[in-house]
């Protein structure tokens, strides 16, 4: 056996690769905080623990359930709209007018239009079949729109002229990180029963219809999320480094402080998610799950509900995006949902996924904190590789590249389509593809 | 009359000029759906890159001082479609070829295709930037106005030059596509490799010649798609990645796989979009005379608020995948 065969061997064992990769990741992240420095360093680093969060939640949409779920913008948005909600500081303009009161009637008419259509739907007990029974529920449906309409254009509309919009609660933060992983399960309940009886593509396209109507929502409810205004500052579970810097400590040290701070309980959050995850898909549940992905037809006929646990997992992983929403919005400080965009927000997690290795939560961790890393290095990277070059043609004679900001920042979209394509050409199972190992 | 021709140029025309952007647009991915059985999701991208590849061509006509009674952009067209056609092939055989053959499910082709998108978006605003082009710098965009006052309307109808050559185009290159897909030998084996593609492999079609022609149709279409849009409106990065998503909505509710339920499904929602936004009180407001006092109609009476109207479509898409879960027209699965 020569020693490039014994080489390929050792690395292929799944335990030596993923502690190689992993080794790997490390000096990579010490490389990037010697370049930076320490305190951008920390913040890549929660970034990247709050991408982990939401990786995972995929990973146990798609790689233990194999559900296409392409909606993820959507559940971070409402776990940012959560988090505001938790834990802004309280609006007494608002609560002092006659604002809760329209909502309120809004939230009244919202209920009668439900009850209407609940009734719609009940005709079919009264034997109503066919065209008239579609043509009583979508009237029915219609009537308890305009119903809604009516009560909430004016509300909105009072909020916005007089409170600005609805505030939050000032409740802690993490409160608000729990009440983002509720909401979004709430959603993608909803989101689940209407689309998952769908197959692979359709489900796909469905869910990102779904995650755009959800941002057009988020959007444009100025009086529930203050719009593209965008609502800030929010505040931290942890210190923040002002009040660090009241207590006396310099300007430097104090956002190295407050970001270990804020990494220490994003991190300890994480490990408990991701062990609790782990167990479950090592045990009897994971097996399940691992049944009913791999042949759905055959664990329905040995009695499993299938499509009732596709839903668990749905909502599971949802919470987990919310949770992860949540968390990068308190800690960014800002909740603005025209920033968000499918590149960076949905496709970019498929990616964290597979090149990781879906199916596999310590490949996921890696593949989230690696393509988290190489993002945000791509774009200082791009600026070094185009300066050096715009100073080239320049001796050249050719001029300066025009735009040179905005080009380098758009270098990082075309690495991430090349990582795609080149992951899933030589990995197609991600760089720590799954083991079936069994813990209970 | 004015109410009427309020709606004929804010409905008719507007709903007209989007429905053959998302028709072309979806016949490409529905081609692609039903030969491939993938969503091809950069087809976007690919009108896109037909826009800028035409915007190159004008720009290299403008310098060389060449000057035609149409616009420009729409001069270069077939040179734009043949160059779409080749990178269209191009982009299969360098991405999506290899994972064919080593029988990559659905699912690794959808997110190739995405792969494919990010690099052909960053490619785009690496070469143009992100700035807003257009193809109307150098010569005027004409605007025809057809006189109503004969009929006692006091506004014209106004259309521009782009949307009257994109109806042309439009209708022309469906009833080309029609005559292909029925007439041809070719076209026929297109249609039965997308009805059942191991019979049609069995039958001794030549697959590989198939799919070849359904990158080269789909390619061309979507640069005729991306041309329109940009002389239309203007020229962006992201001109197309922001429709692609009604594109497939249409091409969903059409039924995938359908050519021709492409079209109605780009159609319908074009113009279901259209009209959800439409403020129907400028048409009504002859009413307001006869209305009894008191009751006089709002000033905004449109079924939707203007900033949901992309969501229009996707809820006719869901509201469509949950009464025929594949469409209008029956459409394939993977």
């Amino acid at each position: 056996m020569s020693a490039a065969e014994a080489e390929t061997r050792w690395l292929d064992r799944p335990l030596y690769r993923g502690i190689a990769l992993f080794v790997a990741l490390f000096f990579l992240v010490a490389a990037a905080g010697v370049s930076q420095g320490s305190a951008s360093m920390l913040l890549i680093l929660v970034q990247a623990t709050g991408f982990a969060l939401i990786a995972l939640g995929l990973n146990i949409q798609w790689g233990y359930g194999g559900l296409f779920n392409f909606a993820i913008m959507g559940f971070l948005m409402v776990g940012g709209a959560a988090v505001t909600f938790i834990s802004y500081p309280v609006n007494a303009s608002f609560w002092n007018s006659d604002g809760p009161m329209l909502l309120g009637r809004a939230l009244l008419a919202f209920l009668i239009g439900a009850a209407l259509v609940y009734a719609a739907r009940q005709t079919r007990r009264l034997g109503l079949r066919g065209f008239f029974y579609g043509l009583v529920v979508v009237l029915a449906w219609f009537i308890a729109y305009v119903i809604y309409r009516s009560q909430i254009d004016p509300a909105a509309a009072y909020i916005e002229s007089t409170a600005g919009f609805v505030g939050g609660l000032g409740l802690n933060p993490v409160l608000g990180w729990l009440f983002g992983g509720l909401l979004a399960a709430a959603i993608a309940y909803f989101v689940g029963r209407i689309s998952l009886g769908l197959r692979t593509d359709y489900l796909a396209i469905a869910t990102i219809g779904i995650s755009e109507i959800l941002r057009a929502l988020i959007k444009n409810m100025d009086w529930l999320t203050r719009g593209t205004m965008s609502v800030s500052p929010m505040p931290w579970p942890t210190p923040l480094p002002q009040a660090l810097q009241a207590n006396g400590v310099g300007i430097a040290d104090s956002f190295v402080q407050a970001r270990l701070g804020f990494l220490a309980l994003a991190v300890a959050l994480l490990v408990i998610i991701f062990y609790v995850v782990q167990r479950a898909y090592g045990g009897p549940w994971g097996r399940m799950m691992r049944a009913i992905r791999d042949n759905h037809i055959a664990a329905g006929s040995m009695g499993k509900d299938v499509t009732g646990r596709q839903l668990e997992l749905f909502v599971l992983g949802s919470v987990l995006m919310g949770i992860g929403g949540a968390m990068l919005v308190s800690f960014s400080q800002i909740f603005d949902p025209s920033g968000y965009q499918p590149i960076n927000h949905t496709f970019m997690i498929w990616v964290m996924v597979i090149v990781g290795g879906s199916g596999n939560s310590w490949g996921v961790l890696l593949g989230s904190l690696l393509i988290y890393v190489v993002w945000v290095l791509s774009d200082p990277a791009a600026q070094l590789i185009f300066v050096n070059l715009s100073t080239l043609t320049q001796h050249m004679g050719w001029g300066a590249i025009p735009e040179i900001d905005s080009r380098a920042l758009q270098m990082r979209v075309f690495v991430l389509g090349v990582v795609i394509t080149i992951a899933l050409r030589f990995a197609p199972k991600g760089l720590i593809p799954e083991v079936i190992r069994r813990e209970g | 009359m004015d109410e009427l021709i309020f709606f004929i140029n804010r409905v008719l025309i507007s709903g007209t000029v989007l429905g053959s952007i998302y028709a072309l647009g979806a016949i490409g991915v529905t081609l692609i759906f039903g030969i491939l059985r993938f969503a091809h999701f950069a087809h976007g991208d690919m009108m896109t890159m037909g826009a800028f590849v035409a915007f190159v061509l004008a720009g290299l006509c403008t310098a060389l001082g060449i000057v035609t009674p149409l616009p420009t952009g729409f001069v270069v067209l077939p040179v734009a479609m043949v160059i779409a056609a080749f990178l269209a092939l191009g982009i299969d055989k360098g991405f999506y070829a290899p994972l064919r053959k080593r029988g990559a499910k659905p699912v690794t082709m959808l997110i190739a295709s995405i792969g494919v998108t990010l690099m052909i978006q960053g490619l785009i605003r690496l070469i143009f930037g992100s700035g807003t082009r257009s193809f109307y710098d150098t010569e005027p965009k004409d605007i025809f106005r057809i006189d109503m006052s004969a009929l006692g309307g006091t506004r014209p109808i106004s259309i521009t030059e782009p949307q009257v050559l994109m109806f042309v185009v439009t209708a022309l290159l469906v009833i080309a596509l029609h005559l292909f897909l029925t007439r041809s030998r070719l076209g026929k084996a297109m249609r039965a490799m997308a009805d059942n593609a191991d019979l049609a492999q069995v039958s001794g079609i030549n697959t590989a010649l198939v799919v070849r022609v359904t990158w080269v149709i789909a390619g061309s279409l979507a640069c005729v798609a991306g041309v329109m849009l940009a002389l239309d409106v203007a020229l962006m990065p992201d001109l197309a990645f922001n429709i692609v998503l009604p594109i497939f909505a249409a091409a969903i509710v059409g039924g995938l796989g359908h050519a021709y339920g492409a079209i109605v499904g780009g159609f319908l929602i074009a113009f279901a979009e259209t009209l959800a936004v439409f403020n129907w009180t400028a048409v009504l407001r002859p009413l307001n005379g006869i209305l009894p006092e008191g009751m006089a109609l709002p000033a905004n009476l449109a079924l939707v608020p203007t900033e949901y109207k992309l969501t229009v479509a996707f809820v006719i898409l869901v509201v469509t995948l949950l009464v025929r879960p594949t469409g209008i027209f029956k459409g394939v699965s993977t």
